[in-house]
């Protein structure tokens, strides 16, 4: 059926909570107007952080067929923007804002052959799809990759479910993912779908193009929440609205800016539609490209960026623990 | 827990469409390389081959600002480019190509539906796409069979599509509508059978010993020139759940044992039918007129398309007719007569299709 993307609202409430892995919490929700969710689906849901409402989005892991019953699992990420913590916090009998079941990652049935490739947390958006492609029967190959089984959720369920299909990676085991042989073993007719950290999406996307490969097949959604490096508070200014505002860590540029008053255009808010764009006249740091509107020439020349998704930082690792002692990172832009 | 409580029954005067079918969306002639439109099932699709002649279906609206795909071009092996900003899909309705920018969302892409070309006809799947079976398309193999010969065409009927499948089922109405060329009053004379199982719905008529209509009566000249005398004639119309009808008609010289078996001493035709909502209130009619005679014959080919096509355009009439009653009419109720029976199990099967479809909700 064809995917709707129209937002309609609703209650959900909490029926169940439960910690899966470390830092993982599935939450099961009891929507007020249920309607079945196709795999690929997500919800988008309303957090509060600090006293104030926010959106995030969170993939359908397990939907019951009438849409009566629906779960989302949630890693606890304390460097990121908060709403994490908030669902860590909800407790049986909570209600909540959250629209009905959206799409953007539509699994197409027809394909010659598939891979499924989850990294981490990444696991939610790939396991409704895993459970369709056994179904029908299709052939598959489901990766699933994580840094150690502490952490990777689902990760025995998922055996039992799909035996051979399913090829585990451990990073502390010492059999890490290799994205090369992984993206040797598709085929001209292989569609991959993959969800995890914006790195190991870069590491298919570059070599996928590298191999020739139909770039159409390779699947993937992103909700902008992942980047090269740890979130650093930064300083935006804008010369010509006169505005010097803070991003702290837990917001995002675009954020920053519509709370200090400027009139900001977006749309997608998470990297995708290239909406939000503001150029960029002055850096002292480097700039976290998180989107994936700009190609990677775009993003060296680092003469734009996504402001919804796409931070300054001083680090030169990536690590939080390794940012300047000289004080946060300043980029100065012209806004549209 | 909210429950919508639907209401529906057998006497609807129309009812709503399963998805979780295969629709005749087009005949295999109607798509090339020039992509077309066409709605079914209230989708509206862009239809066209890619460059290996695979038929596809996309929904006729880009992902940006839905304009139709129809009305753009095809390109490469299997892509269509969106006529107003140049966006590019495949075949799967993967954006391969965005204007002004070095990336593509990953986002874009429109719904491609699962398609089978059989039987001369191109078949698509507007429901759940992990059920669409290719071999639920329900058999018409007359259609391309090298035992038949015949051909037919396309009625953009005015009225629900149920109201055709009312009109198939219960061929008394030939008597009066078709009296020119195949009623008889024989036909609400004679006796029929109804029969019925989960998919599929039978009536079954027989008329013994009777004068040949002229549409008939010319048939069998074709094939046994200069015959004169009286027939028996058949009827079997068998419906396939929710949008075929096949209906075997025939007659035979009177008593040469046509019933029993022996059908070679009359003509045999097969009027294939498959009947694809469009909306609420119109449908496509896709027909054929197969015989299993004079195959080599495009003369008489040609004349019982053309015949059955006058014969069509005189239910075409009373159908556009009959839902602008309907319309007209809000507050009046259908009633049901005994020579309904055929119709009634066809509305009660796709009824229930829609109920597990948890679709079942009353159009009209």
């Amino acid at each position: 059926m064809a995917a709707s993307n129209i937002e309609v609202w609703q209650l959900g409430t909490v029926v169940e909570v439960e910690k899966i892995a470390t830092d993982v919490q599935r939450v099961v929700l009891e929507p007020s107007l249920p309607r079945k969710a196709e795999p690929g689906s997500h919800i988008d849901v309303m957090v509060r952080i600090d006293g104030t409402e926010d959106r995030r989005s969170y993939s359908i892991v397990e939907s019951s067929e009438d849409g009566t019953r629906l779960a989302i699992s949630v890693l606890k990420a304390p460097l990121s923007r908060g709403g994490s913590v908030f669902i860590h916090s909800l407790l049986p009998g909570d209600e909540l804002e959250i629209t009905q079941p959206l799409q953007n990652f539509p699994l197409r049935v027809g394909a010659g052959r598939y891979i499924l490739l989850a990294g981490g947390i990444g696991i939610t958006a790939m396991i409704n799809m895993a459970r369709v492609l056994k179904n029908i029967r299709a052939d598959y190959t489901f990766v699933y990759a994580g840094r150690s089984r502490a952490v990777m959720a689902y990760l025995e369920e998922l055996q039992e479910v799909h035996g051979e299909n399913l090829v585990v990676h451990v990073d502390d085991e010492g059999t890490p993912l290799d994205v090369h042989s992984l993206v040797d073993s598709a085929t001209e007719d292989t569609e991959l779908y993959m969800c995890g950290p914006i790195r190991l999406m870069d590491a298919v996307r570059r070599t996928w193009t590298a191999r020739g490969l139909s770039y159409p097949n390779l699947r993937y959604e992103t909700f902008g929440n992942s980047g090269w490096h740890d979130p650093e508070e930064f300083i935006v200014k804008v010369p010509r609205l006169g505005l010097e505002v803070p991003v702290g860590k837990g917001r995002s540029m675009l954020e920053a800016l519509e709370d200090a008053g400027a009139d900001m255009m977006f749309d997608c808010r998470k990297g995708e539609c290239g909406l939000c764009e503001v150029r960029v006249l002055k850096l002292e740091g480097t700039i976290d490209h998180r989107d994936v509107f700009y190609s990677a020439r775009q993003k060296n020349a680092t003469e734009k960026m996504a402001c919804c998704v796409s931070r300054a930082v001083t680090s030169p690792t990536g690590l939080a623990s390794e940012a300047s002692a000289s004080g946060p990172a300043v980029v100065t832009i012209e806004v549209s | 827990m909210t429950v919508v409580r639907t209401q529906s029954s057998t006497t609807n005067k129309v009812l709503g469409y399963p998805l979780n079918v295969w629709y005749v969306a087009a005949w295999d002639k109607e798509l090339t390389r020039k992509p077309m439109s066409r709605k079914v099932a209230g989708r509206p699709l862009a239809l066209y081959r890619t460059e290996d002649g695979k038929a596809v279906a996309l929904a006729d609206a880009c992902w940006h600002r839905l304009a139709p795909l129809s009305m753009g071009k095809t390109l490469g092996k299997d892509q269509i480019q969106c006529p107003y900003h140049g966006i590019v899909y495949n075949s799967a309705g993967r954006c391969v190509s965005m204007p002004a920018q070095e990336t593509i969302n990953p986002s874009a892409t429109v719904p491609s539906f699962p398609v089978v070309e059989r039987h001369r006809y191109v078949w698509v799947w507007l429901g759940d796409p992990t059920q669409a079976d290719p071999e639920l398309v329900p058999d018409m193999h007359q259609l391309d069979s090298k035992e038949w010969a015949g051909d037919g065409e396309t009625i953009h009927a005015p009225c629900n599509f149920q109201l055709v499948l009312d009109n198939l089922m219960d061929l008394t109405h030939e008597e009066f509508i078709h009296s020119s060329s195949i009623g008889q009053e024989e036909l609400s004379e004679s006796d029929f059978v109804v029969t019925h199982d989960d998919g599929t719905v039978t009536v079954s008529r027989w008329m013994f010993n009777i004068e040949a209509p002229p549409f008939w009566l010319k048939n069998m000249r074709d094939k046994f020139p200069g015959f004169e005398g009286r027939v028996d004639r058949w009827q079997i119309i068998t419906f396939r759940s929710p949008s075929v009808i096949n209906i075997d008609v025939g007659v035979a010289k009177a008593g040469t044992g046509a019933f029993e078996g022996d059908r070679s001493q009359g003509v045999n035709g097969f009027v294939m039918n498959a009947i694809t909502p469009e909306s609420d209130k119109s449908c496509h009619y896709f027909w054929a007129f197969m015989r299993n005679y004079r195959l080599d014959s495009q003369l008489i080919t040609t004349q019982l398309r053309d015949g059955v096509h006058g014969v069509f355009g005189e239910d075409e009439a009373m159908l556009a007719a009959q839902q602008a009653a309907i319309d007209a009419n809000p507050d009046y109720e259908f009633y049901n007569l005994n020579i309904d029976a055929g119709g009634m199990w066809v509305r009660r099967l796709i009824e229930r299709q829609l109920e597990a479809e948890g679709r079942l909700v009353p159009v009209a």
